[in-house]
Order: structure tokens, then sequence, then C-alpha cells
């Protein structure tokens, strides 16, 4: 057993840092590192960047143009990008529905999307919830209809999808629809891809608490939709949505970007002062980030563990849903330090832009002019890919057995 | 032992009562928001009108002479309803300053002008930098030509959006101790950035370039009323804090009982039902140690007044985040979102917590009269 890395993946940490440093845009870095809002151009460049390198699939099988890195090579690439400043990639087409059409679409679609995926042509957004259905996603109520005209097979498609994450930069949505109201809910589920260029799809902003767009709802009215956009099966697609989920749920974890976080802090806890003396000097506040530190530690090894277990099987086990736990409460653990950090400075909600317009000073601090806004939005990190509680009832009846 | 309230405390919490579900329902209050101003001279009005500005104000000094009981009264009802018009900025901080910190002459007609509700008056203290310091202050005062003039850069200032008039801590030259000023709004070398606060209250970064600056009370004498005030602030952060959690968890049990998934209420989960009663458990210790804070207002002896004002800011400030996130959980999706009140609550409660000292601030405090005992 050895806990850390070799001379080999030392050497390759270096080549992605290097990489990173020479192709990543400066001002979306920094607004990365400040936690500031990116733009669908600031993710885009930087995927495309990756793309040219041959570094988009990280996770991908090389048969489908992916690195075909282990697990540790694909933490670390994630670690070190996230430490220089790089958006997260965008999990919904490379690392949701990917997988999902690797292992279940046919050959036309595996040819169709999975390029356009890696070069970023397509931006893809999840469909699954819908307001009366969320943790309780079987539920589901968006209808598709089957029928054939003198165009082809085709479906219909009526309903409502919310918490649409970035469904306004988005190209094509895979959603789960209803195809059958016969049996348990489960067994009438599709699998369906959606081009948000079709008619009748309606995608309305949702603002966040912490005021910015974000999710949306999106609407289908009558939308038409080829029946060569399903994936596998009719009503089988509810097995393929659990298959997905638990991708997205060691994605979730969040640990390089945590790293980062932590790193931001140290620093941040140096600026700030507290009782005179700088703030890092606080036992209490040092206390608490050396318990978030510790805790990011044993994620870290968690998280190697599971992937390094999971080698061989198709799709990672409910254990998944303890990193999730983990990974999302230690996400909300370090924006709340930060924000504490800030302390009275943590009050002002400026606007982009504003104090510059308005030619006066802002006289605190800008490093904490994201912090509030970020602990609040972070609060979703529990609620999202199934809520915590969720997933303890996952860990309750897979694991536990009770 | 007595925890009713007067006959005119009963009275004033219902007076204010309606006013919250008369004149500030959500739909009310996102129109207040939403405006230039951000706050509402009219509801700012009808609170001077129902009394609220003359309460804490000494009977001779043109108010009605109210207690620190009258101030949570008043405080939790305004946190019921999410108030932004500048209450604690502009009545209670200036109020308590002026009655510690300035002579009979220096505050004549001043506090009574505010007890009308004519006046807007704020505090700026928090130096740029310096956190929740209380006494390692940065503004600097100079005495030059008979006349003081300030320097320095203050933030978050409560109410600073508006106020004509800016109490101002500030050291003089080399002095050991805080001396409080007086500074026009409008004055030379005053610079403000007004901005809302992440609650919707206003608030505004003010820069000081030897502004000129009027003298309150003795020089380097001004720590006990700065103390005193921000004790003030902090006992009625609680009680506004009471209120807001109680509609909160009040909102949250009934979307418990409405909301449902896998075919029933998601209240009948155990591990929800158990969560809204530690909501319930922190709200309850909180209210009390809220009425704590509040009789300790009347206490003369300032270390025990701080004793208990920084415990209430330690258990208030923990319910505080325990009830907000946790409310904001149970809602699922729809409790991240700006169109609902319950994000509104929530981020309130995060600034009551880092106002005047978040719980770590105050539990250092607490600690530090342990070690004077
Ligand atoms: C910022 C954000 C982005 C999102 N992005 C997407 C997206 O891109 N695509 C998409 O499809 N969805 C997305 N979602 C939706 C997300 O998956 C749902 O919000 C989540 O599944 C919870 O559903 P809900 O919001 O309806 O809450 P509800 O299911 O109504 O849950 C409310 C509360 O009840 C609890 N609860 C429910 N059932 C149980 C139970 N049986 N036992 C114990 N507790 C229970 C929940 O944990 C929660 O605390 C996003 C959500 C957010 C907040
Ligand atoms: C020191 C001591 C002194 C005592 N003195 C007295 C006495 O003087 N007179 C007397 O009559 N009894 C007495 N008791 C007994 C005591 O009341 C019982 O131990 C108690 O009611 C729990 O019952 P149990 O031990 O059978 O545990 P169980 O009821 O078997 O409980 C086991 C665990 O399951 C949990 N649990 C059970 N049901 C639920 C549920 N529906 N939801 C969630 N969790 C649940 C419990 O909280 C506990 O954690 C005493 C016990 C102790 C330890």
């Amino acid at each position: 057993m050895d806990l850390r890395y070799n001379d080999e993946q030392r050497a390759f940490a270096q080549e992605v840092r290097e990489f990173t440093r020479a192709n990543l845009d400066p001002s979306v870095a920094k607004k990365v590192l400040d936690g500031a809002r990116l733009s669908r151009e600031d993710y885009l460049g930087w995927h495309r960047a990756l793309y040219k390198k041959g570094w988009v699939g990280a996770g991908w099988p090389t048969a489908f143009g992916g690195t075909g890195w282990n697990s540790t090579q694909q933490h670390i690439f994630d670690e070190v990008t996230a430490d220089e400043g790089a958006p997260q990639l965008m999990p919904f087409g490379l690392r949701m529905v990917a997988p999902v059409i690797m292992a279940f679409g046919n050959k036309a679609q595996q040819d169709y999307y999975l390029p356009k995926i890696l070069s970023g042509e397509h931006w893809w957004c999840q469909g699954y919830s819908e307001p009366g259905s969320g943790s309780d996603l079987a539920s589901l109520k968006t209808k598709a209809e089957r029928a054939t005209d003198a165009d082809g097979a085709h479906y219909i498609v009526n309903g409502q999808k919310t918490w649409t994450t970035l469904g306004q930069h988005a190209d094509w949505i895979f959603c789960l629809v209803r195809t059958s109201t016969d049996g348990r809910q489960q067994e009438g589920i599709s699998f369906l891809l959606i081009d948000m260029k079709s008619p009748g799809v309606t995608v309305r902003p949702i603002i966040m608490l912490d005021q910015e767009h974000e999710v949306n709802e999106v609407w289908f009215d009558n939308v038409r939709v080829p029946a060569e956009n399903l994936i596998g099966e009719e009503n089988k697609g509810w097995t393929y949505a659990k298959f997905l989920l638990s991708h997205e749920r060691t994605g979730i974890a969040g640990v390089g970007r945590c790293k980062r976080i932590v790193k931001r802090l140290h620093h941040v806890a140096k600026q700030a002062t507290a009782h005179g003396q700088p703030l890092i000097e606080d036992v209490r506040f040092r206390d608490r980030l050396a318990q978030v530190e510790i805790e990011l530690r044993a994620l870290e090894i968690t998280l190697l563990r599971v992937l390094d277990a999971e080698r061989e099987k198709r799709a990672p086990g409910p254990e998944a849903s303890l990193l999730k736990i983990k990974g999302s409460e230690i996400q909300q653990t370090l924006t709340e330090l930060t924000m504490m950090a800030a302390g009275p400075a943590a009050l002002p909600y400026v606007r982009e832009g504003e104090h510059e317009a308005q030619d006066v000073a802002w006289l605190s601090d800008e490093a904490y002019r994201y912090a509030t806004g970020t602990y609040f939005n972070f609060r979703k990190t529990t609620i999202y890919g199934g809520s915590n509680e969720i997933q303890r009832n996952i860990v309750t009846q897979l694991v536990l057995g009770l | 032992m007595n925890f009713s309230l007067t006959d005119e405390q009963a009275a004033l919490k219902d007076t204010l009562a309606k006013f919250i579900e008369r004149d500030y329902s959500f739909d009310q209050r996102w129109k207040i928001i939403g405006s230039q101003m951000g706050w509402s001279r009219e509801h700012w009005s009808k609170l001077a009108d129902i009394g609220a500005m003359a309460l804490p104000v000494a009977e001779s000094d043109g108010g009605l002479g109210g207690n620190g009981v009258d101030t949570m009264v008043v405080m939790e009802q305004l946190g019921r309803g999410l108030v932004v018009e500048p209450y604690l900025g502009c009545v209670i901080l200036p109020v308590a300053l002026l009655t510690q910190g300035a002579s009979d002459i220096e505050r004549a007609g001043l506090l009574e002008r505010i007890a009308s509700g004519e006046s807007m008056v704020a505090f700026a203290h928090t130096d740029a930098g310096s956190r929740y310091e209380r006494e390692q202050l940065k503004t600097r005062a100079t005495f030059a030509n008979g006349a003081y003039s300030i320097t320095g850069n203050k933030i978050a200032v409560l109410g600073g959006d508006c106020a004509e008039l800016l109490l101002v801590s500030a050291k003089v030259d080399q002095d050991a101790a805080a001396s409080l000023f007086l500074v026009q709004t409008h004055a030379t070398g005053v610079a403000r950035f007004p901005y809302p606060m992440q609650d919707a209250q206003r608030g505004a970064d003010i820069s000081f370039v030897n502004a000129p600056a009027v003298l309150l009370g003795e020089r380097a004498s001004a720590q006990a009323a700065i103390d005193y005030a921000l004790d003030a602030a902090c006992a009625a952060l609680s009680a506004e804090a009471i209120g807001a959690m109680s509609e909160l968890h009040k909102i949250t049990v009934e979307y418990l009982k409405t909301r449902k998934q896998f075919g029933r209420a998601i209240g009948m989960n155990q591990a929800l039902q158990h969560r809204a009663v530690d909501m319930l458990m922190h709200l309850e210790m909180s209210r009390s140690m809220a009425m704590e804070a509040a009789v300790a207002m009347s206490e003369p002896n300032a270390q025990l007044r701080a004793k208990s004002i920084s415990a209430a800011k330690v258990l208030v400030g923990q319910a505080c985040r325990f009830v907000g996130q946790q409310a904001v959980q149970l809602h699922g999706g729809i409790g991240v979102t700006h169109e609902l009140n319950v994000a509104h609550y929530f981020k309130r409660l995060t600034m009551i917590g880092a106002s005047f000292g978040d719980c770590d601030w105050h539990l250092a405090r607490y600690g530090e009269s342990l070690l004077a005992a």
C-alpha cells in the first residue's frame, strides 16, 4: 500500500499543470479563483483547448476518443486543473449522457453524438426533475406519445422539466419521459434525446437565492422528436437513468474544487484580522480549517478507493452515495468558512461593475465579493443529484439492508 | 421571575403584528426591495406613527422611555416581516450611542428628531479590514485650528445609504481610547458607496478624508457608549432572529405537511421530522436567550451585560445557521430560489449571524469573562 503519487504520476501532474498554464485564459482563471460567474464562452474556451490536446474525454474509453487514463490519472487531472483555476468541464454531456450512449445507445447514436460532446459542439442539459417529481423521480409525468406519419416514426412530447442547470446554454437535453402508465411507475419511463431548438421547447429562467440565473424551467408543448432519438428500448429508461445517476454522484464529490478553496482560504485567513491579529492565529477559526482539511483528505482517499474498486465494474455502486454526502458537506463547510473569514465584509451585495460605474471606492475587501453568494448558492449541493436524505435512504436500503 | 409582557407591551406587539400583516406581506416587501431606494418612506412613517422610533428614546429626551424588552417586542415583529427599513441602523444604534455618549446639550433636538422619524442618523463604526474589532480603530481624527477632522474607511454602515448624519468612531491622534464624532454626510471629504446588503437591507461603505467632524462627549471616552450601542444592536438582532426563525419554522413545518413525494407527505419521514424538532429546539433556546439579552440591556454592570449579550449572540447565531440551512434543505430545490420567502429568511438569518460579531467572536468574548472572574 502506498498513498503517495509515484514519479510517473508526479510527472503527469507536472505535464497537466504546464499545459493548463499555457492554455487557460488568465481572465477565466481569475473568475474561477474569485468564485465569479462564468459565461458559456468561458466554459467552452477551456473545453476546446483540452479538445485540441485530446484531453476532454478523461473517463472515456479510447475507442470513443477518450484518454484511456486510469482513475488516479483522472483524479490528478481534476486536482491540478482545478488548482490552476480551470472551469469545471460541464458534466451533462461528458459524464452523464455520454456513458449512457456508450452503454445503451446504438452505433448511429454513438457516431453522431459522442464526437460532438467531445468537441464541445453540443452543450447538453439534464431533463430529469419535474415540479412534482424531485426525490420521487419515477413519478415523472412528461408524456411522450409514439406516432408515425409521412415523415416517419416519432414521439410527441408534452410536459415540464425543472431545475435544468444551464439549460439556457444548451443545444440538447436528455429527458426521462413517460411512455406508459401500465404497471410499476419505473416500467413506463423512456430515455429521450431532444434538440433544444425543436419547435415547442420553451426555456424560462429560475433566479436562485444568490440572484443568479443558473437553473431553468423547460416546457414541452407538442414537441416532435424523431423515434431514432430514443436510447435503448422504450420503457427501459429507468435502468439507464439509474446508471447515469451513480456516475453523477462520484463526479459530484468535487475534491479538486475543494482543494482549491482550501488553498484560497489559507490565503484569506492570513489577510483577515481577528482581535488585531491575522485570522489564522484565531484558534477557533484555525481549528475549523484544520478539521475540514482532515475530512477532505479522508474524502480524497475514499474517492480513490471507490474508483479503484470500480475499475472492473460498469457503474459505481451505492458507496458513491457516501462520497456525494461527504463531498457536498465539505463544499458547504468551505464556502461557509470563506464567508466567516470575511466577517462584516460578507454583508454587501455588489453586482458586477457597480462600484466602477459609480466611480467610488469599494472599501470592503473585494476578495470577499462572491463569498456570501457562493455560500448561499452551495446550499444546492446537498439537494441536487439526489438529496443527501435520499442518499442516506439508498445506503440504508442497499448497504445496510434495513 | 416574570416572563409576561406588560399591557402596554402586549398592545405594542399587537399593533406591530397588524402592521406586518397589513403592510408587509411578501408581495409588498418585494415591491419595496425592488424600488430605487430599496426601502419605503411610507412604511418608515407608519413605524414612527406606531411610536417605534420614540420607544427607545428617554422621556427626558422627548421619547417614550422604553427598555430592552420593548425593543425586543418591536424587533421580533420586524423579524417576522423581514422589514428592511433601517430601524436597527437608524434608531436602535444612534439612540443608544447618543444617549450614552453625548451630553444633554449635544443630543438635544437630535434625539427628538429621531424619535419623530424625521432624522436619519447612522453609526459608521466598522473599519475596513478589521472584521469585528470594537476598540483598535483605524479611523483617525485630528484637531487643528479649533476643529476636528476625520480620515478613515468604514464599511457595511447600516442605513448609511440614506442617513443625513453619521456618528463616527475614531481615535484622536495617539489617544488610547476611541472618541465619537458627528459628521454631516454631505460634508466635503465624505464619499459613500451605497449598496444593497445580501439580505436586501441597505447600507454603504463610507470614506472620510479630512472630513469636518464635531466631537461628542469627552475625547477618548467613547468606548463605553460604543460597547453599549453594539450590545444593544446584538440584543435587537437576537429578538429579530426569533421573529424570523419562528416564521421560517412555521413555513417549513407547513411544507412538510403539504409537499408530497413517494405518494405521501415528506413530513412522514422520520429523518425530516427530527430535523424539524431540532429546529424548534434551537428556536426555543434562542428565545430564552433573546429574553436574557433584552433584560441585560438594563444591567448597570457593563461586564455582566456583555456576558449575557455574548451568550445570547452565540446561541442565536448557531440557531440562525441551523434553522436557516435546514429550512432551505427541507424545501429541496424550491428552497434555493429567489422567488420563495424561505431564501429571504435564510439570507437575513445568515446576515444576523455575521453582524456585530459572529458566534466565534462572541464565544471568545464570553470566554474572556471567565478569565476575568
Ligand atoms: C441548483 C440545482 C440544480 C439542479 N439541476 C438539475 C438538473 O440539471 N437536472 C435535473 O433533472 N434536476 C436538477 N436539479 C433537481 C434536483 O435533482 C432536485 O431538486 C432534487 O432531486 C430534490 O427534489 P425536489 O427539489 O423536488 O425536493 P423534494 O423531493 O420535494 O424534497 C424536499 C425535501 O424532502 C426530502 N425528502 C424527500 N423524500 C424523502 C424521503 N423519502 N426520505 C427523507 N427525506 C425525503 C428531501 O431530501 C428534501 O430535503 C437541480 C436542483 C438544484 C437545486
Ligand atoms: C439507566 C436507565 C434507567 C432506566 N430507568 C427506568 C425506570 O426507572 N423505569 C422504567 O420503566 N424504565 C427505565 N429505563 C428503561 C428505559 O425507559 C428504556 O430503556 C427506554 O424506554 C428504551 O427502551 P429499550 O431499552 O427497550 O430500547 P428500544 O426501545 O429497543 O430502543 C433501541 C433504540 O431504538 C430507538 N428507537 C426505538 N423505537 C424508535 C422509533 N419509533 N423511532 C426512532 N427510534 C426508535 C431508541 O431510541 C433506541 O436508540 C431505564 C433505562 C436506563 C438505560
